[in-house]
């Protein structure tokens, strides 16, 4: 098996316990902290793909840069409303209520 | 003299100024700067639109840089369109937020940078060029209305942006991961490099990719039976976040899917064309059935625009023929201005009643005749009566689905009208039939009223002026 290809499938492999983590797991934090392993694995797989018989490329590597700072701002994002969630409290029942609406 | 397409550049930075000078001047100047810097947005949209006349896309290397190491932004017909209805639908809708969020601080505080960050995303999105910057904008527009829909701050509202926010960061990763095989494959991610490469016989990784961004984006565009998320964001926001997701948010990721489909994706996207199409039907009868059973004014219209959603995925199977293309994008600007209309006047008729639910509209017709009549006028573009956008896109849609013989598009769209008719009528039934109730009606000022009715006019009196829309599709047009 070539690193290459090593690397996409260790890659999608935590993409899919990513994905899985946070559609599945009921606590919020443990999902935030899912897609974040959901991301690493893409990353994984975008600059592992890319190499050019074992030269490394460097534009995926600004690409995964990129997507690391927006992965930071949308976990950002999911802690502060997790943590408004959380002072409020019991949010769950009216969340079903407007669902029946 | 300056080319008119350059204004795209000035379509994503003004709008990113105004909401960075939103932030650090509050709220109270931030309105006007909004208005007034979506008044300008329009104006040149409305200029680019004017002197358009050239059918290949136009590049323009921001910096000077150009692709692979630059960023290009490519402006064609489609992204035009899509450009025309997001300037046009939120130059009123941030008239109406100016008025609507003036009592309350608070929220507006947060609403005009989120509003102006929102915006400059979806226009970058329209022009972006590369897969890679496509990932970029989309994230920037799905953090962007995740938040929107969180500043009204009750309980339903954080919930439902957490539910968004997660739906919408599974649609990015999936995408991301389909960038990175094609990169993988390719060693590109720009659409023009791509196109060419491809060939009719396309590597595995090629499917996949494929299968994991169309997946993404229909997550994000909400196509049932992904559409879970979208009534709590949709129906428990503050009315004019409402307005501007369900006008414009979930048109871009369509847009996307329609861009990737027809032009990156045409070699396996043929065999898989009845799977979204049947999923558009299964959002229009879904989607219809919860509006016509639901109680609240703006679950009714968020269900609304799931089933409104199927019919621009109606078409796939029709797909890459330019009358589908058409009839979709005619769909995405009638539903646009309509839903935005809805929402709007939604919002003034829950403030004058103080609640949300159909049974509070009870005689409404005497108080407030300009936001009903506003509201009907919106009901009937997506119904599809003539002389509205609605009736045009329909009928394109009909017509396009008979000329291959595939009857069954014809029958969800009429049948899917009918359905509408029944959720629009139920509603104007409780403020025309009900007695009035002895509840005091709250003062609305009338700006918000005016821009209701302005969108709604709008939406019908777009049907008398398709033919100028469509004729920025490449295509004859009829």
């Amino acid at each position: 098996m070539s690193s290459e290809l090593l690397f996409a499938v260790v890659g999608a492999l935590i993409f899919t316990l990513g994905v899985a983590g946070t559609v599945l797991v009921a606590n919020l934090l443990r999902r935030i902290l899912a897609f974040n392993l959901m991301g690493s694995g893409a990353f994984l797989v975008l600059v592992g793909l890319a190499q050019r018989g074992g030269e490394s490329d460097p534009v995926p590597h600004a690409m995964v840069l990129t997507g690391i700072v927006v992965a930071v701002a949308a976990t950002a994002l999911a802690l502060a409303l997790l943590r408004k969630q959380h002072e409020m409290k019991d949010s769950e029942e009216e969340l079903t209520e407007i669902d029946d609406g | 003299m300056v080319e008119p397409v350059t204004f795209v550049v000035w379509l994503i930075v003004l709008p990113l100024a105004w909401a960075v000078a939103a932030f650090v001047t509050g709220e109270r100047i931030g309105a006007w700067l909004g208005v007034v810097g979506s008044a300008i947005q329009t104006f040149l949209v409305v200029w680019m639109v004017a002197t358009w006349d050239v059918a290949v896309p136009v590049i323009h290397r921001v910096g000077g840089w150009g692709a692979p190491l630059g960023i290009d932004l490519a402006v064609d017909g489609l992204a035009l369109a899509m450009l025309l209805l997001t300037q046009v639908v939120s130059l009123p809708l941030t008239i109406y937020a100016r008025s609507y969020f003036s009592e309350d601080a608070s929220k507006s505080r947060h609403f005009w940078p989120l509003a102006g960050f929102l915006i400059a995303g979806l226009n970058a999105l329209f022009v972006s060029a590369d897969v890679f910057n496509i990932y970029v904008t989309l994230e920037i527009v799905g953090l962007s209305a995740v938040s929107l829909v969180a500043i009204g701050g009750g309980r339903a509202q954080i919930s439902a942006a957490l539910r968004y926010l997660f739906a919408t960061l599974i649609g990015s990763g999936a995408y991301l991961l389909g960038v990175a095989l094609i990169y993988g494959a390719f060693g590109s991610v720009s659409l023009a490099t791509l196109i060419p490469l491809v060939g009719s016989n396309p590597p595995q990784a090629f499917a996949l990719a494929g299968l994991l961004m169309l997946f993404g984006l229909m997550l994000k565009t909400a196509l049932f039976p992904f559409h879970y998320w979208l009534p709590p964001a949709h129906g428990g926001a503050a009315a004019p976040v409402s307005a501007l997701l369900s006008a414009l948010v979930v048109k871009a990721s369509f847009y996307l899917t329609l861009r990737l489909w027809t032009e990156l994706f045409a070699s396996i996207a043929d065999d898989i064309a009845w799977i979204p199409a049947l999923l558009g039907a299964g959002a229009i009868l879904w989607g219809s059935w919860r509006a016509i059973q639901a109680i609240r004014i703006k679950m009714l219209i968020a269900y609304s625009t799931v089933a409104q959603l199927g019919y621009l995925f109606l078409v796939f199977p029709l797909l890459p023929g330019q009358d589908a293309i058409r009839a979709t994008v005619m769909q995405a600007c009638a539903h646009g201005a309509a839903k935005a209309a809805m929402f709007a006047a939604a919002g003034v008729l829950i403030k004058a009643t103080g609640q949300d639910t159909m049974a509070g509209l009870a005689g409404m017709t005497g108080r407030l005749p300009l936001t009903l009549f506003a509201f009907g006028l919106a009901g009937m573009t997506l119904m599809g009566l003539p002389p509205s956008s609605g009736f045009l896109a329909k009928w394109q849609l009909i017509e396009a689905g008979m000329a291959r013989d595939l009857w069954i598009i014809p029958v969800v769209a009429l049948a899917g009208g009918l359905l509408t008719a029944v959720y629009i009528f139920r509603i104007l039934s409780f403020a025309f039939l009900l007695s009035p109730s002895s509840v005091k009606i709250a003062t609305v000022p009338r700006v918000q009223e005016w821009t209701a009715f302005a969108l709604a006019a709008g939406s019908v009196l777009l049907g008398l002026r398709g033919v100028e829309l469509m004729a920025l599709l490449p295509g004859q047009v009829p």
